[in-house]
């Protein structure tokens, strides 16, 4: 059963002008988060994203669909029911968002509060918590003398104190500097596979998604345009946007630009092959260029790793008169995927 | 001087009327501030408690109140005054006829210092399943202490300046006494006096609310 799932979920807003359009945020969603799942949900700004999770804890109530939060359709819900279930559904946000009135300790005990845990029991979860995030030196201070980091970590705290089965992470790293954004997200990992934590990150960085994500659902102007386990998005992309999105992280596909460039220094014909897993042995496919006699030269490319699993692009500059080039295109189609640039 | 020394006790008697007047002004319009503070910011557009209608009745009622100036205000609200208090003179139709001016004065001041607590913490509030009480409570007024305590602080000097007038409908105070036996009397030493008098418990008051303040920010 799906920790979270959405089917055919939209949300409108009503035009702020009169008369005008309203706003379609989410266009009918559908989509289905996994117990243990590292779901990343990207896209560009206001793509819908924010608007999605927020769906996901009913701080924003839908208006067409269901949403089932382990197995029970939130919709319609009234206001009170919803209030117990947020307190299974944790949630961080890029501005931290903490109490700058409260202590650290006095944040993370903030939802024991709400779900009316007695204080001595809250003293030593709070105490837990703090360890977990290693911020226990930390919990006398004020949000305002800790750094970014801290205070997301802070965040993450306050998030996991009543023990929710699904974690919502909102541009959680978007206004760290890369070095604490790392490490955030292996925390995140941590409480994923420590805590068996399902988690939603949103996030408009490919990098985030490449560093946590299990699985990825890329968003634009509202719909889910592609989606599928992280490896299989990376390596392979359906959509425009989305191959726009790995070419951020995926090095060895020459951007427009650079192919020009390539272009002019090399003459022949110009291909990318592709190449997914260890399963093509590349050996091979140099093999039958040889073979059929087309000098090659590789021009530009890389080889990336997701989850432990290779894969990359190699850009060949092929010197053969056109007969030629073709035999030997013909037979390395058989083996892997060759995109020809022209 | 002679005549200061000889009215010391009316003085002081005025100086108690005017901590009085001021003191159950300070609590009662506070308390009307703060209810109709944040009835505007709960209920304008987007907020947790988000209605229009109230919103909009709010919003015009304190456009309107808060530009009368007060020494017509009190005039023109004698009836109610007396509707509610029993009487349309003397000290306790002036504390009402304060309060309610003060609470419109105050529920706009509090309405902007709570729109300084970022909406990114109520909808963190909201996300750790909290209800609108109590994130009224253990939200946004510990948020917005800080300049909650300055927006007090500021309108003390308004009630002190609201009290002076209560002389024309019967009350007592400083400013009644300043009058009564400084100007008709022809006596500027006894003015001065009053007005030194309530220099110094503005400045004591502004002295106290600033460094509560300061506490409040951790600053
Ligand atoms: N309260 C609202 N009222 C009206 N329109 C809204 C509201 N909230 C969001 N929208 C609209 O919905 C769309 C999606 O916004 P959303 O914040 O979900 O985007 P996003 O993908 O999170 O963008 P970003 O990366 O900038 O955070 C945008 O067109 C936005 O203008
Ligand atoms: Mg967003």
């Amino acid at each position: 059963m799906s920790v979270v799932s959405l089917r055919n979920v939209s949300k409108s807003y009503p035009s702020s002008t009169k008369g005008g359009a309203t706003v379609t945020a989410i266009d009918s969603v559908s989509l289905d988060v996994e117990a243990g799942d590292i779901y990343g949900i990207i896209g560009y700004s206001g793509a819908g994203k924010s608007t999605l999770v927020r769906l996901v804890n009913a701080l924003e109530r839908a208006t067409g669909g269901e949403i089932f939060i382990n197995g029970r359709d939130i919709v319609g819900l009234p206001e009170r029911e919803l209030r117990k279930i947020r307190l299974g559904i944790g949630m961080i946000f890029q501005q931290f968002n903490l109490l700058g009135s409260r202590t650290v300790a006095g944040n993370v005990a903030y939802p024991l509060e709400v779900a009316g845990v007695p204080k001595s029991e809250r003293v030593a979860r709070v105490a837990e918590l703090l360890s977990f995030v290693g911020l226990s030196d930390k919990a006398a201070s004020y949000p305002d003398q800790l750094s970014g980091g801290q205070k997301q970590r802070v965040g993450i705290a306050r998030a996991l104190a009543t023990s929710p089965s699904i974690l919502l992470a909102d541009e959680a790293t978007s206004a760290l500097d890369p070095e604490t954004t790392h490490e955030v997200l292996a925390l995140l990992k941590r409480v994923n596979a420590e805590l068996g934590i399902t988690i939603i990150v949103i996030t408009h960085e490919m990098d985030v998604i490449q560093t946590i994500a299990t699985k990825v659902a890329v968003m634009d102007q509202g719909a889910v345009i592609e989606r599928g386990p992280v490896f299989d998005v990376f390596s392979n992309p359906q959509h425009a946007a989305s191959a726009r999105f790995v070419s951020t992280v995926v090095k060895g596909v020459p951007s427009a630009s650079e192919l020009a460039v390539l272009r002019e220094r090399h003459s022949g014909r110009i291909v990318t092959l592709s190449f997914r897993d260890t399963a093509v042995d590349q050996s091979e496919v140099f093999g039958e260029f040889v073979r059929a006699d087309v000098p090659f030269q590789v021009i530009y490319g890389g080889v990336n790793e997701i989850q432990g699993r290779p894969f990359g692009h190699l850009t060949l500059a092929l010197h053969a008169d056109d007969d030629r080039v073709d035999a030997a295109l013909g037979r390395v189609r058989l083996l892997t995927t060759v995109t020809e640039v022209r | 001087m002679d005549a200061l020394m000889n009215l010391l006790p009316e003085f002081w008697t005025a100086t108690g009327e005017t901590l009085y007047i001021v003191a159950a002004t300070l609590f009662f319009g506070g308390i009307g501030g703060l209810i109709v503070g944040l009835g505007l910011y709960l209920t304008r557009g987007g907020s947790i408690l988000e209605n229009k209608p109230v919103f909009v009745v709010l919003n015009v009622l304190v456009n309107l109140i808060r530009p009368i100036p007060f020494i017509i205000f009190l005039a023109a609200a004698q009836p109610l005054a007396r509707s509610v208090t029993g009487s349309g003179i003397g000290n306790d139709a002036v504390i009402f006829t304060i309060s309610l001016a003060a609470s419109f004065a105050m529920g706009r001041i509090v309405e902007q210092n709570l729109l300084t607590v970022t909406p990114g913490v109520i909808d963190a509030a909201r996300s750790m399943g909290a209800g609108p009480i109590r994130i009224i409570f253990t939200v946004l007024l510990p948020e917005a202490l800080g300049p909650l305590i300055l927006g007090f602080t500021f309108i003390f000097v308004a009630l002190v300046d609201m009290s002076a007038v209560s002389g024309i409908v019967g009350g007592g105070g400083l400013g009644n006494f300043a009058i009564q036996y400084g100007y008709r009397q022809y006596e500027p030493v006894v003015t001065w006096a009053a007005v030194l008098l309530i220099i110094i418990l503005v400045q004591l008051v502004q002295f106290l609310g600033n460094s509560l303040a300061r506490k409040a920010l951790r600053r």
